[in-house]
């Protein structure tokens, strides 16, 4: 009896310290430049992972054996095996760091979901499980499909139509339900719609900013967040809101637009406060749950005395009681993991949440193409939206909203929907190694791109282009952009790739008089930009 | 042929920069058209580290008391492998213990019966007092590391933390008998420290009996005995209020308070509210200080009528009305309503103690013990330390001062009126004892379903010089704070001072 015990206690150290180092490396995996280093820390975060997983279900055993919990830890192992190795070997060029992190997030969930319930847990995993399978074509899609980026309209009306859809239902069936039941699944369709929201928002504001198209743009926006006001769901609403002013502001590139959504948004807020009872509630309650702690508080309070009795390290798996907080595994999973696991964990996983939403948004940065651009960034900001909004709520933080933490937490159509938004992701990421691959057969747009490099690093500091036999003799040939684009005088240069509302600044730049060094040294700039390219290609393997 | 790169760029970008047509779409992403971006990655950097920072916020400063909290539950489950600790005075004698049989049954044992009930509390049937309070320390234990493997390894319990009160079980034993059979509450403490030495609330209950009366202690709603009444209970403070409104007074009139002068003719009547002092008494020419002594009603309704609302609020809330008290202990608010608007009717109920203020002992105990200090309220507490089985200490709590609430100038002259009081005023029957007391007595009429009656409060401290002791009694249905509890003081005093 007592030799268990000293084993668990030792297993939930081990989960600790393994649950540091992956999410060190998970940091500091950004800045290895060298790919042999990177494939090494991916390779190492892998099996801490499965260590995690497998201690993790050990001791969830040793505290209550059962046959079922030994068949669905088997399944769950073939599922991430399944998972890591197929989409390395389908998309070699994935984003390693991205694969990692969402299954470290859906080991932390499967534990997790499974201390509660292994009922729920198994039907979590199923839904995960799909997903995944929908997950590995959605990348071909992305990289396939072009007119993904000129259905605008469609996904405005499919986005608000199902928005629209929620609430008729709940009028019916008389209730405040956020979901529909399709085909015996509720569904919530606020967690797919906010992907569709995110194209919808970037098809209206990648193509033009003027006046007329913000106000539109703006309009639909508020009308999403409307409907999600009216249907009570205002975790949601948070987070279509913060996502549209954020890529309101990066399309724009105007403060002062994001200054008024913001001033809007206290008005709002404040309307909504003195409007709306259930608003009130929330905000009473943030500011002191203990005044009615037997009601309305009840769930914020019980969330506190769990983070309260976890500590730094934890009770322990099975050994806290975060049961007695009120839907704990969809809305409070970061206090029941607080109370298990400790702060210290707790603090690791928001790294690793953080580590995810960088991770988007150095995709976006990567990508030409403004629809991507800002659709990536948008699901960067929806999913970082919501880790905020769930654990700051759950810290008392901020006034709750009831948003799950995604992955993590138990809930089919998060679960579902988060996978396709890293899916998605995915895919762009693949893109963005295709633009640039493009744009390499095109000699034009090699050179411009070449300039672009020296404009970009060039004056680095002790950076050296060093030159190499070797580069000449693999023939990187030397190009004369000067000349070529001097040819087609002022006009702008259109290419012939898909985001190629381009505007060719080489020539013009190179009227400025670089004709004469160019041919030499642009060679050897190919050369080693080929290779830095390489080499930043690969960092997702 | 090389050139400088660095050189060869500044043109570039200047070129560029010329060419730059912002309203053109561009296609390439150089740094800085990746800003915008930045900026909102950073913007989330923030929130997340925001995140992490309030996690460790919880951790470092919230963590013990949510622990501490009286709803807390958590640490229910320790109680399958620790034995619940003791409550002790700090010169041991034991208020609760767990007795553990031969067979491993524990109950819990109060040696002093309903001395302690509401204080010290109950620890089935629910929780309350520091049985609640400190419901975390005294089931958790910081006995050695061997200790507590050597208990883990035989299966045996591990002695949980005793919590060491600063309660006086000799002034809580006289308290508790002076009270008598009286509905009400005593609350004793040091002025300069918080310390809270005795505290009794009747009507009371057995904690020893609790499972057996639980039933009855629970249906009978009338008299609320599980109510502890030095803390939860409110009440209408009576004439101790005019130490507040004669304080609001002082702040009024900073310079010519002295020349304050009223004849009492035994009434004050002003839209169509009729005051009196108490057993139709008239006191003629008075100062304040008199007027204080003599607790005469007219003098400072007519004071009432005369203080701004607001400023008489906002002396009232600098005592706390309205607020929290800033002590663990689970207690009432204390009401203060008067507002800009209010008739003078409630002006002059408000400035004699009665109208619809209302205070908890506890609360008038902190008063009082701030003019006793000189005008520093300390912050009220009886847990001294926390201890383990060896005699260890975990946690020690130490006097905090929370807030200087008038000046000592302020409580210097009400100390003198409070001196008057106890020489030769209301509560005259505590001068001549060798010991010196300021104090203030209250007659506080209420009206319930119907039925009128007068509460019997007082309020003081000892000695005036240097204040070690502050009380506050308020006897229910005791009459004239004079007749009953006064007396009641006194009897506290006695053993304080003498044994």
């Amino acid at each position: 009896m007592n030799l268990p015990d000293t084993a668990v206690r030792v297993f939930h150290f081990a989960i600790l310290a393994l649950m540091v180092i992956y999410t060190i490396q998970s940091v500091t995996v950004f800045g290895q430049r060298r790919a042999k280093d990177r494939d090494r820390t991916f390779a190492l975060q892998n099996i801490e992972m499965f260590i995690i997983h497998f201690l993790g279900f050990l001791i969830l055993f040793l505290k209550s054996p059962q046959t079922d919990l030994i068949i669905f830890y088997a399944s769950t192992v073939l599922y991430l095996l399944f998972t890591l190795l197929l989409f390395r070997n389908l998309y070699p060029r994935a984003s390693r760091s991205l694969i990692n992190n969402m299954c470290m997030l859906l080991v932390i969930g499967f534990i997790m979901v499974t201390r509660f319930s292994i009922d729920q847990s198994i039907k979590q995993f199923e839904i995960a499980a799909a997903g995944t399978v929908l997950a590995l074509l959605i990348p071909l899609i992305v990289r396939k499909l072009l007119v993904l980026t000129r259905m605008t309209w469609g996904y405005v009306f499919v986005g608000i139509g199902l928005l629209g859809l929620v609430v008729i239902a709940a009028r019916v069936t008389n209730g405040a339900k956020l979901s529909l039941t399709v085909a015996g699944f509720s569904l919530q369709p606020s967690e797919f719609v906010k992907i569709i929201f995110v194209f919808a928002v970037a098809g209206l504001l990648s193509t033009q900013h003027s006046f007329r198209r913000v106000v539109i743009a703006t309009v639909l926006a508020a009308l999403h967040i409307l409907i999600l006001v009216v249907s009570t769901d205002l975790g949601s609403a948070l987070i279509f809101f913060v996502t549209y002013l954020v890529m309101l502001f990066v399309a724009t590139r105007n403060p002062f637009l994001t200054l008024i959504g913001l001033f809007a948004f206290c008005i709002a807020a404040v309307a909504a406060y003195f409007l709306f009872s259930h608003v009130r509630v929330r905000v009473q309650i943030w500011m002191d749950p203990f005044r009615d702690y037997s009601g309305t508080g009840y769930q914020i309070c019980q969330s506190l005395f769990a983070i309260a009795a976890g500590g730094w390290i934890g009770t322990g798996l099975c050994q806290g009681s975060p049961g007695a907080i009120p839907y704990v595994s969809q809305d409070f999973m970061f206090s029941a993991i607080l109370e298990e696991l400790g702060a210290v964990f707790g603090i690791c996983l928001i790294i690793i949440c953080l580590a995810v939403f960088m991770m988007f948004i150095n995709i976006a940065m990567k990508l030409g193409n403004r629809f991507y651009r800002l659709a990536a960034l948008g699901l960067g900001t929806t999913y970082a939206t919501q880790v905020f909004l769930t654990i700051g709520g759950g810290t008392k933080l901020i006034p709750m909203t009831g948003v799950t933490l995604p992955l993590v937490s138990y809930g089919g159509s998060s679960v579902l929907s988060t996978i396709i938004m890293f899916a998605i992701v995915q895919g762009l990421y693949m893109l963005r190694g295709d633009e640039v691959r493009r744009e390499l057969q095109d000699p034009e747009r090699e050179a411009r791109l070449m300039a672009q490099r020296m404009q970009r690093y060039g004056d680095a500091p002790g950076r050296v282009v060093r030159p190499s036999q070797e580069a000449a003799g693999r023939g990187a040939k030397p190009l004369r952009p000067s000349r070529e684009a001097a040819g087609r005088g002022e006009k702008p240069v259109r290419s012939s790739e898909t985001s190629g509302r381009g505007y060719d600044r080489t020539s013009q730049r190179s009227r400025a008089g670089r004709a004469d060094a160019g041919s030499v040294r642009t060679g050897q700039e190919t050369r080693v930009w080929r290779q830095d390219h390489e080499n930043r290609s690969r960092q997702g393997r | 042929m090389r050139t400088d790169p660095g050189r060869d760029d500044k043109k570039d970008i200047e070129v560029r920069r010329i060419d730059l047509n912002p309203k053109k779409e561009e296609v390439l992403t150089g740094r800085k058209h990746n800003m915008e971006l930045s900026i909102a990655a950073w913007i989330f950097v923030l929130l997340f580290a925001l995140l992490i920072g309030r996690v460790v916020f919880i951790n470092v400063f919230e963590s013990e008391s949510l622990r501490n909290n009286i709803n807390n539950t958590k640490a229910d489950s320790n109680s399958e492998n620790v034995i619940r600790g003791d409550i002790r005075t700090l010169d041991g004698t034991v208020l609760a213990t767990t007795l553990v049989d031969e067979n491993g049954n524990q109950t819990r044992s109060y040696p002093f019966d309903n001395v302690f009930a509401h204080v010290v509390g109950y620890a089935s049937n629910g929780k309350a007092g520091l049985e609640a309070e400190e419901n975390y320390d005294l089931l958790s234990s910081h006995s050695s590391l061997i200790k507590q493997i050597r208990a883990e390894e035989t299966g045996e319990k591990v002695q949980g933390d005793h919590v060491i009160v600063t309660l006086d079980e000799k002034l809580q034993q006289t308290a508790y008998y002076a009270l008598g059979s009286y509905s009400g509450a005593v609350v004793v403490m040091e002025p300069d420290s918080g310390r809270i030495l005795a505290m009794v609330s009747k009507p009371d209950f057995n904690p020893n009996a609790i499972g057996m009366e639980w039933e009855n202690l629970v249906a009978d709603s009338s008299s609320s005995v599980l109510l502890n009444r030095a803390t939860q209970g409110l009440y209408p403070p009576g004439s101790t209020f005019k130490m507040i409104t004669s304080l609001a007074y002082l702040r009024a009139h900073p310079t010519d308070y002295s020349s304050f002068m009223w004849n009492c003719e035994g009434a004050l009547s002003e839209d169509d509210v009729r005051i009196t002092c108490y057993g139709d008494q008239v006191h003629g020419m008075e100062d304040l200080a008199s007027a204080f002594s003599n607790s005469c009603n007219t003098a400072f309704a007519h004071i009432g009528l005369e203080l701004d609302n607001s400023e008489f609020k906002k002396t009232a809330e600098d005592f706390l009305f309205n607020h929290s008290l800033p002590t663990a202990m689970q207690h009432s608010q204390s009401v203060f309503k008067l507002t800009k608007d209010s008739s003078a009717g409630e002006q002059m109920t408000t400035a004699i103690g009665q109208g619809d203020t209302l205070v908890t002992p506890l609360h008038m105990a902190l008063v009082t013990s701030a003019i006793a200090n000189g005008g520093i309220m300390m912050r009220p507490y009886y847990v001294d330390h926390i201890e383990t089985n060896d005699g260890t200490v975990v946690k020690q709590y130490d006097p905090e001062i929370y807030k200087k609430v008038l000046t000592p100038d302020e409580a210097g002259i009400l100390t003198e009126y409070m001196k008057k009081t106890a020489e030769s005023g209301t509560a005259a029957a505590l001068s001549g004892n060798g010991y010196t007391v300021a104090g203030k007595t209250g007659s506080a009429e209420y009206e319930k379903d119907g039925v009128t009656g007068t509460h019997s409060w007082f309020c003081g401290f000892a000695q005036t010089t240097e204040p070690h002791i502050a009380i506050a009694v308020i006897a229910e249905d005791g009459g004239t704070g004079s007749s009953t509890a006064v007396p009641i003081a006194k009897q506290i005093l006695d053993t304080f001072f003498y044994g």
